[in-house]
C-alpha cells in the first residue's frame, strides 16, 4: 500500500461546482464524498482521471467532480470506461452507476467487464430501487418488495446477486461498502484505484426517498470480510452465507488483464501492397 | 457488348471448390493485364451449400455486374432453382455443363441458352488425383485467351500448402481442360482475344478491404468489433493490419458494445469506428445520438444486407438507407455518405473519418453487401487524402474552458483526458456551453443550432456525387447501383447523365441544383422495396416535376439493361 497521505491536495478540489439533483439524505453524497477524496489522497492529478457514468439518480455525479467525465446513456458507462481505458491506458478510469444501470440494462456489459479485467474501478450505489424514475422495484429489490405501482404484487423474482456474479464472471478485486461509513469506503475507492484489474464495489447507498426503511441500514451491516481471499473459490464459500450486508473487500488477485495487440511496426502505404498485383 | 468482354458464372454446390477457382481465375486473368470483377453469391449454409462465383472481365476497369452472363459453367445442378433468378442467361449464351451431373433442369432450358456437356467429371477420373474443378477452370479460362501455365502460379498460391502431388494433379486438370475446350464446338466460346499487359500498377480489392484500408488511411487507430454478415471482413480484415500501424480492435459482447466502446475511445482522442450491418445498426442508433449530444466522433460502416429484421444476411439491399438517415430519436444531425464502388470504399470511409473528426459528429457510410463482398482489379487508387484532424483545445484556466461553446461555424474546441484546465464532463443530457446538464430553453436551442451550423464546415464539392453525362434525364442512385446505373447511363447516348449521391447528409441543395442544370426528368434508382431514396429526394431537394422510382428489393441486383429501359420510358413519357 502506497502513503496515502498527501496534505497539500484538498479532495474539494475534486468536486465541481455543480449543485447535486439528489434529495436530502441521499447516500450518494457520501459516495461523491468518499471519491473526492480517495483521489485527493492518492494526490492523482485531475486532468489524468476520467469518471463515467451512465443513467439514473447515481450516475449524475459524473458532472459533481472536477475530473474529466462522461455522463452517457443508461446501461452503457462500462464500454465507454472500458474503450477509454483501451484508447488510453494512462488515464485513470473510475465508472459509477446505480443497480439498475449496472445490473439489469448493463447487466451484460457487467459480466464481460469482470471478464476482460481491464485495470478499472467500477463503483455501483444500489439502492435496490429506480429512483430517477419515482420507486420501481430494482434487480436487488426483493421479490415480495411491494411498494411499487409497477410491481404491486412484488417483482416476484429472486434478487440479482452481484458479488457472487462479479466473482464468477472473473472480477478480480470484489468489495462491498456503506455509504454510511465515510472512511472505510475512501480506503476501499482508493486500494481498487490501486488494484492493477478490474475492481468492482457494490456501495449500499440508501435512497431515502422510495426506500424510506433503508435509514436503519446502519444497524443492520456488518463488517464481515475482515481479510480478503486471494483464493476464488473460497470466496465464493463465504458467500454461502452472505446475508447481503457484510461489508469489506471479499476477493483480491492480481490476474492477467485483457491485452490488445500492437504491434506498429508498419505504416499505411507498406500495408497497401498486399493489395499489388 | 463493349462494357466487358466476358461474363461469367460458375455455379456448383459445397465442395465443388468453384470459389477456389473463380478466385485463382480472377487473380490470373489480372495478373495476364485483364479488369475484372467477382461477386460470391452464396446459400444460408454454414459450410457447403449452393454456390456462385459471377465474373465479369474486360479491357477497362468494370465495377458493375452487367446484365447477364455469356458463359455459366456448371458443376452441378444442386439446388439451382434457388438461385437461378441471379444468373440471367440469353439465347445467346452458352451453358457448360458436366453431363455426369444430371440433365440441364428446366429452369435453364426455359433461358434458350445453347448448353454443350463438357464431361468435366469423367475426365478428371482418367488421371488419379485430378479434381473436375480444376478441369473447369482449365476450359474457361481459355475464353479469355489464359492456358494452363498463365494460372499456375495463381494456382499454387491458392493450394500451396497442400502438398507437391495436389498441385501435380490440379495442374493436370488444367491442361485437361485446355485440351476440353480445343474439343469443343466453334463458337462456342466468346472471342475475347488476349488481354492488354498493364500499364500502370493494378490492386485486387474487395470493397469490404477497400473500406477496411480506408479507416487506416483516414486515422482510425481504435476499433469495437462485433462480427455479423456481410460486414465482418471489414473487421477481420483490420485486426491484424490495424495493430501493424499501432492501433488496436477488440472483441465485444455486442453491439451495444461497441458503439459505446468507440465513444469512450474517442472521448480519449483516438479516432475511431465499427463495421456492421442493419441488425446491428438498429442496436447502435442510442450510441450515435450520444455521440451527436456529446460531440464525440466515430464512424460506422453498415454493410447492407436484406432486411427488416434478420432479413437475408448473405445477399445485398439497400434499405437501411432511412434508419441511417432518420434513425435517432430527436435533432440529430449527422454525416451519412455512400461509397459508388469497390475502390470507392477507400476514399469514402477515408472523408468519411476525417468528416467526422472535423465536425465531432458521427458518420455512417453505407456500404452494401454487392460491392462488400465483391472483388475488383482496378488500377491503383491514388495515395494521400484528408485525414482525421480533430480541433483539439488547449485550455489555460479551467473556470474559463466551455467545452460546448457557441462558436461562429458551430465547432467547438474539443479538449481530452491529459489536456490540464480541459477537465469537463461530456453529456447526453441537454447542456450549457460548459457541458452542464441543463433544461433551459435558450441552452438547448443553442446547442441544437449549433450542432446543425457546424456541418457545414465539410467541404463536399469535390466528393459529394459521382456525375457523368449531359442527357436531360439525371439518373439518381447511391451506393452500388451507381455503377450499374453509369452503364445504362452511357448506353442511353445523351439521353441521360448520372448523379451518384455520394454525400446523402449534410444536403448539399447547390450541388444538386447544379447538377441538374438541363435536366427535365429524373429517374431513381434503388435496392430496395419502398423507394426509400426518391422520398428522401422529392421531401429535401427542389427536383423536376416528373421524377421516377425505380426499386426493387434483393436480392435481384437492378441490372443496367433495366435502368435503360426506365430512360427509354421517360424519354417517350409525354409528361
Amino acid at each position: 500500500m502506497n502513503d496515502l497521505s498527501h496534505p497539500e491536495v484538498d479532495f474539494t478540489d475534486y468536486k465541481s461546482d455543480v449543485s447535486p439533483v439528489w434529495c436530502p439524505g441521499c447516500g450518494d453524497y457520501a459516495v461523491l464524498s468518499a471519491i473526492t477524496k480517495a483521489l485527493a489522497e492518492l494526490a492523482l492529478p485531475r486532468e489524468n482521471v476520467a469518471l463515467i457514468s451512465g443513467i439514473g439518480c447515481s450516475s449524475r455525479i459524473a458532472a459533481y467532480t472536477s475530473v474529466y467525465g462522461f455522463h452517457g446513456i443508461h446501461g452503457r458507462a462500462l464500454p465507454i470506461a472500458q474503450g477509454l481505458k483501451l484508447a488510453r491506458p494512462d488515464t485513470t478510469v473510475l465508472c459509477a452507476g446505480g443497480d439498475g444501470d449496472g445490473f439489469s440494462i448493463g447487466g451484460n456489459h457487467f459480466l464481460h467487464a469482470c471478464r476482460r479485467n481491464l485495470d478499472l474501478t467500477y463503483i455501483v450505489m444500489d439502492n435496490a430501487v429506480y429512483g430517477m424514475t419515482k420507486g420501481q422495484a430494482s434487480p436487488t429489490s426483493a421479490a415480495d418488495w411491494t411498494h411499487s405501482k409497477l410491481t404491486p404484487e412484488g417483482p416476484g423474482v429472486p434478487p440479482f446477486q452481484p458479488l457472487d456474479i462479479a466473482l464468477a464472471a472473473g472480477a478480480s478485486h470484489v468489495v462491498r461498502c456503506f455509504s454510511g461509513k465515510v472512511q472505510a469506503l475512501t480506503k476501499a475507492i482508493a486500494e481498487a484505484i490501486q488494484h492493477p484489474g478490474f475492481s468492482f464495489i457494490q456501495v449500499i447507498s440508501p435512497c431515502v426517498t422510495y426506500r424510506p426503511e433503508m435509514r436503519d441500514l446502519k444497524h443492520v451491516v456488518h463488517e464481515s470480510f475482515t481479510e480478503p481471499c486471494t483464493d476464488r473459490r473460497e470466496a465464493r464459500r463465504r458467500l454461502i452465507d452472505d446475508d447481503g450486508f457484510s461489508l469489506g473487500t471479499l476477493f483480491k488477485s492480481v490476474e492477467p488483464s485483457y491485452k490488445p495487440c500492437h504491434q506498429n511496426t508498419k505504416t499505411a502505404a507498406e500495408l497497401e501492397r498486399q493489395f499489388a498485383l | 457488348m463493349d462494357h466487358h468482354v466476358l461474363s461469367l458464372a460458375m455455379t456448383g454446390s459445397g465442395g465443388a471448390g468453384v470459389m477456389t477457382v473463380g478466385q485463382i481465375l480472377v487473380d490470373a486473368a489480372a495478373r495476364a493485364g485483364w479488369y475484372g470483377l467477382m461477386r460470391r453469391s452464396l446459400g444460408p449454409q454454414i459450410r457447403g451449400g449452393e454456390s456462385a462465383a459471377l465474373m465479369r472481365f474486360g479491357h477497362r476497369p468494370i465495377l458493375s455486374h452487367g446484365d447477364s452472363f455469356d458463359l455459366l459453367l456448371a458443376y452441378d445442378w444442386g439446388n439451382i432453382n434457388r438461385f437461378a433468378a441471379e444468373l440471367p442467361l440469353r439465347p445467346d449464351s452458352v451453358v457448360l455443363f458436366d453431363p455426369d451431373a444430371g440433365d440441364v433442369p428446366e429452369v435453364i432450358e426455359r433461358t434458350d441458352a445453347r448448353c454443350v456437356a463438357a464431361p468435366l467429371s469423367a475426365m478428371a477420373k482418367t488421371e488419379k488425383g485430378v479434381r473436375a474443378n480444376m478441369v473447369g477452370l482449365g476450359l474457361v479460362a481459355t475464353a479469355l485467351g489464359l492456358t494452363p501455365e498463365d494460372l499456375t502460379e495463381e494456382m499454387t498460391k491458392a493450394l500451396g500448402d497442400k502438398g507437391e502431388e495436389i498441385l501435380a494433379s490440379s495442374l493436370a486438370g488444367l491442361k485437361m481442360g485446355a485440351e476440353l475446350a480445343a474439343d469443343l464446338p466453334a463458337g462456342v466460346f466468346p472471342n475475347g482475344g488476349r488481354p492488354t499487359p498493364a500499364a500502370k500498377p493494378r490492386w485486387s480489392i474487395t470493397g469490404n478491404e477497400a473500406a477496411g484500408l480506408g479507416a487506416i488511411r483516414g486515422g482510425i487507430r481504435f476499433v469495437a468489433a462485433y462480427p455479423i454478415t456481410p460486414s465482418t471482413e471489414i473487421l477481420e480484415w483490420l485486426a491484424p493490419n490495424l495493430a501493424e500501424v499501432g492501433g488496436q480492435l477488440v472483441q465485444v459482447e455486442d453491439e451495444l458494445a461497441s458503439v459505446n466502446m468507440l465513444v469512450g475511445a474517442s472521448f480519449g482522442g483516438v479516432p475511431s469506428l465499427t463495421a456492421t450491418s442493419g441488425p446491428g445498426l438498429s442496436l447502435m442508433l442510442e450510441g450515435l445520438g450520444l455521440s451527436v449530444s456529446a460531440e464525440v466522433p466515430l464512424t460506422l460502416i453498415d454493410v447492407q444486407r436484406g432486411g427488416p429484421s434478420t432479413g437475408i444476411p448473405t445477399k445485398s439491399e439497400q434499405s437501411d438507407f432511412n434508419i441511417a438517415v432518420y434513425g435517432m430519436h430527436g435533432d440529430a444531425p449527422h454525416i451519412v455518405c455512400a461509397p459508388t464502388s469497390i475502390p470507392d470504399c477507400l476514399s469514402t470511409v477515408q472523408w468519411a473519418v476525417a468528416s467526422a473528426e472535423a465536425a465531432q459528429c458521427p458518420a455512417i457510410v453505407l456500404s452494401d453487401q454487392y460491392m462488400g463482398q465483391s472483388r475488383a482489379i482496378v488500377d491503383e487508387p491514388a495515395a494521400g487524402g484528408p485525414v482525421a484532424n480533430r480541433r483539439i483545445a488547449a485550455p489555460e484556466d479551467g473556470a474559463a474552458y466551455k467545452r460546448y461553446a457557441l462558436t461562429n461555424d458551430g465547432v467547438s474546441p474539443m479538449s481530452v483526458p491529459g489536456v490540464k484546465g480541459g477537465e469537463y464532463t461530456a453529456d447526453g443530457l441537454a447542456h450549457n456551453e460548459r457541458g452542464t446538464p441543463s433544461t433551459q430553453a435558450s441552452d438547448h436551442q443553442s446547442q441544437l443550432d449549433k450542432r446543425e451550423r457546424k456541418l457545414d464546415i465539410l467541404d463536399c464539392d469535390e466528393i459529394w456525387a459521382e456525375t457523368a453525362g449531359e442527357g436531360p434525364i439525371a439518373v439518381i442512385a447511391f451506393g452500388s447501383l451507381t455503377e450499374a446505373a453509369r452503364e445504362a447511363v452511357e448506353r442511353a447516348h445523351g439521353d441521360a447523365r448520372l448523379i451518384g449521391v455520394r454525400v446523402i447528409l449534410p444536403l448539399q441543395p447547390e450541388l444538386m441544383a447544379e447538377a441538374l442544370k438541363g435536366v427535365s426528368k429524373v429517374l431513381v434508382v434503388e435496392q430496395n422495396h419502398g423507394g426509400q431514396f426518391a422520398k428522401f429526394l422529392k421531401g429535401h431537394y427542389a427536383l423536376p416535376a416528373t421524377v421516377e422510382s425505380l426499386h426493387r428489393p434483393g436480392p435481384l441486383p437492378i441490372r443496367p439493361t433495366e435502368i435503360l429501359a426506365a430512360i427509354t420510358a421517360l424519354k417517350g413519357d409525354a409528361r
